[in-house]
Order: structure tokens, then sequence, then C-alpha cells
């Protein structure tokens, strides 16, 4: 049994101009140990998913899903005192901008025990050493006096890695890190990186990457779910996935990166991610795709059997070698 | 081929108040940049936050004077030229800022963004600012509809296309290009870097790409000049960076690039530390806090010159003296 199971999971949005569907039937499975990156364009629901499976969103959110179950708990059917002691122990949450996720009022120290107070009921000496431990382990260097200092004090990669220590200040068994190195320089990205595969392979958390970047999927996960406009478009491991991808939007965006260009033009993906006024009928990616017919335009595309990535499309890409 | 940008020695100091009773602290933000940019070409320009990158787009947008070296842009040099002749040579550099939901007034129409600087830079008749705008919008690829738009109207793409559009309202000869791409989405990223390649096409533009992503510079480039703390460490055609990259900054910087190929997964050769303060900036080499190969004293006693090694420019101890081997296999080359 998966450790994080969604079945269909739909997210829509009470807005002034209607309802807005952010999040459009996504499966999804992760399994302890496991590295499962989500990939998408912004728009294209994959934090608000992620949000949904934390209860992290506002009221204005209509969360449904046929099954949404963590380990042997039904996230839909929790006591609201019963989340809060799974939230931030067993399932915690890295967000994209460590500048201002951290509260600027207290102290690193202070807010790396919080949780640690809460969850595991330890007393201030316990705490302490535990935070200074996780700091150590999370590579900052000089704990001790790190402890007292303010966030405005650290760079963006210090208070990325104090929201690290925090997210696994408990051990959780899945953690989902949400865009963590977007806004940090490269060289600190691939050291935030290291640590967290690192991180991930001692413990043997589950561990949801939700970026935007193809390099920094390719270069950490297992499997991959290319998400678009709301919905799952594929899914494969990382290897298939760059070789072989199914879903035209998987081929189109794999195309227009500037390191896979042929020539001195870059295929470009016509036209921008549909938003609440102009979502077509039928695929949602028919009027940026290059293969569109008619049937695309009218009608929902099916789901491809797993073998062809689970795409959904009428006309899977790299199809002829799995058929045969 | 004419240079149209020679830099020499070129520095901006910052003083920074470190409150009532102490003496103001001095930030070296650029120090000691030398480069030249032949009309018609693209220098890349790669570092991470805090190296000087926009400090340079500012020093060559004459937004601020540099503090030390010379500047030569189009033949004339910025540090002695009297404030007519500064003023008629900004109308041949114009900027392209990173956020293209911060730099658009959005009290402003489409159209009055793009005819502003030719309101202030020329005496054209409104009619004729008119029909150089809709000319522009159809260039960067936007209708003739969206001239009486606001910019909340537009998609990020859009508006970084109005951004481009209104830097090239008055012919400029340069464009600084400062992050154009790193707020936009991959397939737009890519719509917006084949129009930019378009528009050096038609009018012949030289570029200043500022930018942290190398696959997109790879791409964009013919020169690279790649700067840590304020300082060039090395200056080479695109070629050479990817293949043959010199200065241990440079090959960390290129070998910590994710690449969009899960069979080329490398160790990493992976830097310790982070950027130094520049408040109190190492002696000597910049780099050598968190270089491998550093040897000392040399290292640490002087700050090394730009030296020759081929076509490329690079500030380096251990590469001019040998103790550094080249690389086998460049990380990112295809």
């Amino acid at each position: 049994m998966p450790l994080l199971e969604i079945r269909n999971l739909s997210v829509t949005f009470a807005t002034a101009a209607g309802p807005f569907t952010a999040v459009d039937g996504v499966d999804l499975d992760v399994d302890g140990g496991e590295v499962v990156a989500i990939v998408g364009e912004s728009g294209s629901g994959k934090s608000v998913a992620m949000l949904a499976v934390m209860g992290l969103l506002p009221k204005t959110a209509t969360v449904t899903a046929d099954c949404l179950t963590f380990g042997d708990e039904d996230l839909f059917a929790l006591s609201p005192h019963r989340r809060r002691s799974l939230i931030g122990k067993d399932i915690a949450m890295i967000f994209q901008e460590p500048m201002s996720s951290l509260n600027p009022c207290f102290s690193v120290g202070f807010q790396i025990g919080e949780a640690l107070k809460k969850h595991l009921g330890m007393d201030r000496a316990a705490r302490r050493q535990r935070s200074v431990e996780l700091l150590n382990e999370v590579g900052i260097p000089e704990p001790e006096r790190r402890l007292a200092a303010f966030p405005h004090q650290l760079s963006g990669g210090m208070s990325q890695r104090v929201m690290i220590a925090m997210a696994i200040s408990c051990r959780p068994k899945l953690l989902i890190a949400d865009e963590p190195t977007t806004a940090l320089d490269v060289t600190i990205q691939a050291q935030i990186l290291d640590l967290l595969v690192t991180l991930q392979t001692e413990t043997g958390m589950g561990l949801v990457l939700i970026t935007h970047s193809m390099g920094v999927v390719a270069e950490t996960a297992q499997r991959v779910v290319v998400q678009y406009a709301g919905q799952k478009v594929e899914q494969q491991l990382v290897g298939g996935l760059f070789a072989k991808p199914h879903h035209p939007y998987t081929v189109a965006l794999l195309d227009a990166l500037p390191d896979r260009a042929t020539s001195d033009r870059l295929p470009a993906i016509p036209g921008v991610v549909p938003g609440q006024g102009d979502r077509p009928s039928g695929c949602l990616f028919n009027p940026r795709c290059t293969f569109a017919t008619e049937v695309c335009r009218k009608v929902a595309p099916p789901k491809q059997p797993r073998a062809l990535g689970s795409a959904r499309c009428h006309y899977p890409r790299n199809a002829r070698q799995e058929a045969a | 081929m004419s240079v149209v940008i020679e830099a020499t020695d070129l520095e901006r100091d910052y003083s920074v108040s470190r409150g009532a009773f102490r003496e103001p602290a001095v930030v070296r933000a650029l120090a000691g940049a030398t480069f030249r940019v032949e009309s018609g070409h693209t220098l890349a320009v790669v570092g991470e936050s805090g190296c000087g990158k926009s400090t340079l787009a500012r020093l060559v947008t004459m937004i601020e004077p540099a503090t030390g070296g010379s500047l030569v842009i189009d033949g004339v040099d910025v540090g002695g030229a009297d404030r007519r002749a500064i003023r008629a040579l900004r109308k041949t550099v114009q900027i392209v800022f990173q956020n293209p939901y911060g730099s658009l007034n959005p009290r402003q129409k489409v159209g009055s963004i793009l005819e502003e600087p030719l309101v202030i830079n020329t005496s054209l008749s409104a009619e004729e600012r008119r029909t150089k705008a809709l000319d522009m919008l159809r260039r960067v690829g936007l209708r003739p509809e969206h001239y009486g738009r606001y910019p909340h109207m537009f998609s990020g793409g859009q508006r970084q296309r109005i951004g481009i559009a209104r830097a090239l309202m008055l012919e400029p000869k340069i464009v600084v290009l400062d992050e154009p791409v790193s707020a936009l989405d991959v397939s737009i990223q890519a719509q917006i870097l084949n129009l930019l390649a378009d528009l050096q096409d038609q009018f012949g533009l030289t570029y200043i790409f500022i930018s942290h992503d190398l696959s997109v510079v790879r791409f964009v480039a013919d020169d690279v000049m790649v700067m840590y703390l304020g300082h060039p460490v090395e200056i080479a055609p695109v070629a050479d960076i990817f293949q043959r990259p010199l200065h241990p900054y440079t090959r960390a910087l290129l070998s910590a690039t994710p690449v969009a190929d899960p069979e080329k997964r490398q160790q990493k050769t992976k830097l310790e530390g982070e950027l130094p303060s520049p408040f109190d900036p190492p002696s000597g080499c910049p780099f050598h806090p968190r270089c491998a190969f550093k040897r000392e004293p040399i290292c640490t006693g002087e700050r090394p010159p730009l030296m020759h090694a081929g076509r490329t420019l690079h500030a380096c101890y251990g590469i001019a003296e040998g103790w550094i081997p080249e690389e086998p296999e460049a990380p990112l080359s295809a």
C-alpha cells in the first residue's frame, strides 16, 4: 500500500468570476523511500494539489477526491485535532520562498523548537540539543550561535536550510518540497538538492518535489508526473520520460529547453496556459498542440494505458515501439 | 566588426551607512571589469547573486556613473563626456528589466508606455509616435488592439514583449537584457528567446545578456563573461566556456547547473559554502576560500589579473602556472 494515495483529486476555487478548477482529477501514489517530481508551468495546479493534501487551502477552495489517504488515515475524515498532530510531524512541507516563509519576529531556534515541543513534547534542553543536531545535519556552520539568529540575518540558502531543518525535525514519513530551490543560486541549489536527496535516502521518507525545472527533475527524481492546466497529463519513470515522452505537451516542453536546442531557433510552444476564462473544450492542450485534430477540439481525451505513461491524449507520441 | 562597448578596469563603489557613530562601509560592487563587445554580438554576463551583474547593467546604461576605470560606448568616453553627449548616448543604450510585472507602470496604457521615450527624446508628432508604436507592437508579436490596453491585462510573456518593445522604440544600438526570461515559464521563455534572436537580426542589435541560467546563456551568447564577487574571472567565446572551462569557479558553476538529461547524472564538483560578504572580501583571488585548488601564499596574496590562455581570458594563478589540470570532458557539453 502506498504511503500517500490520491484518487481523482479536484480543487475548485470560488472566485468573483465564478468557480475556477485549479486541480482537475489528479491521481498520485507516493511510496516511502521514493522521489516523485511534479512538473508543470505556473498555473498547472501542482502546488494547490499538495496544499490540498496538507489541508492548507483557504475556505474558498472546495476539495473533492474519491480517495485521499496517508498511511491508514483518511485525510478527509480526520478530526482537526488529529490533523494538527499529523501535519508537521508525519507529513512536512518546505515552501517556495524561504525568506518569506520564516516568521521574522522569532529566532531560528524558537521556530525549530516549536515543532519539537508540540509534536514530541521535548523539554527546553532536549529541544536545544536536537535543534543543534538538526542545523548540523542541514549543513549550517556554528549551529549553537545560529539558534539565536533571526531570519533577516540569514542568506537565502541558509534560510532554506532552516526551513528544511524544521520540516525534518520530527522525522516525517513524507516530505513535500514546493519549489525548494527556485529562489536560490545554482551552486546553492545544487547543495540543497543534494541535501534533500541524502536525507531522503538516509531516513527512507517519501519525497514529493514540486518544480518547473526539467534539469532539477532529471537530476533528482525517480518518477515524474507532468501537470498541465490542473490535469495530470503524463506519468513515467524519469528515464522514460526524457527518452520517450508520450504526451505532446511533455514532448513540446522538452523541446523548448535551450539545452536541448539543435538549431538557432527554439521550438517554442505557441500561446499560453489557459486561464479561468479560456479553458478550451476537448483536450486542454489542443490550442497549442501541433498534432491536434477535430477530435481533440471536441472530445476530452481518454487516459492511455500505463505503458504509454497514462498520457491524457487521443494520439500519444512514441507509441509504436510500446505497442509492438 | 567594430567594437561598440569597451570597458577597462570599470569599478563601482557604494558607501553604506552603518549607523550614526560609525564610518560608512564601502562595498565594491564591481571591481575591475575589463571587456569589449563587438557590434551585433551578444555578451552574456553570468554569476550568482551579488556578483555585480546588475551593477554592470546600471553602469552600461548610464543610470549610474562608474567610480573608477573607463567605459567607452559607441566611440564616446562616458566618464569624460559632457551632459549633452551623455544625453545623446543614452538613446543608443536601452534596457529590458527582469521582472515584467514590476517594470511596467500599471496606470499607463501600452500605447503611452511605448510612446513615452519618443515624447522625451524626439520631436515627433502624436500621429508619427502612434504609427511607430503600432509598428513596434507588430514586430514584437503583439496585435494593434493591444495599444489601448493596460499591463495587467497581459500575461507574463506578453508583458516582457512590451518591455522589449519599449526598449527598442528609440532604435538603440545596444540593449542590456537583465535576466529577461528568468521570471517566465519554459514554453514562454522559448518564445521570448526566439523573439530576441529575430530582433537582433532585424535591427543589428548588440546585446549584453545578464543571466544566471547557463543553459540559456549557451543558447544566446557569442561571448561569456563569468563574474564572481564583482570580478570577472573568465571571459571566453561561448564554445570555449562550455567545452573547456578554465577557472575553477566556471567549472563549479557548470557542474552545479542541472542538465535535463537523466542519463547524465554525474558526480558534481560541489562548491562548499556561500559567497563571502562583499563588505569584507577575501584577500587575493576572491574565490580562494571556496576553491579546491588553492595554493598559499600565491592565491591569498595579490588579486590575479586577467591573463590570456588561447582565446580565453581568465583570472587564476593555478591555470597560468599549470597546477590546475584541464578538465577532460566538460559536464554540459553535448
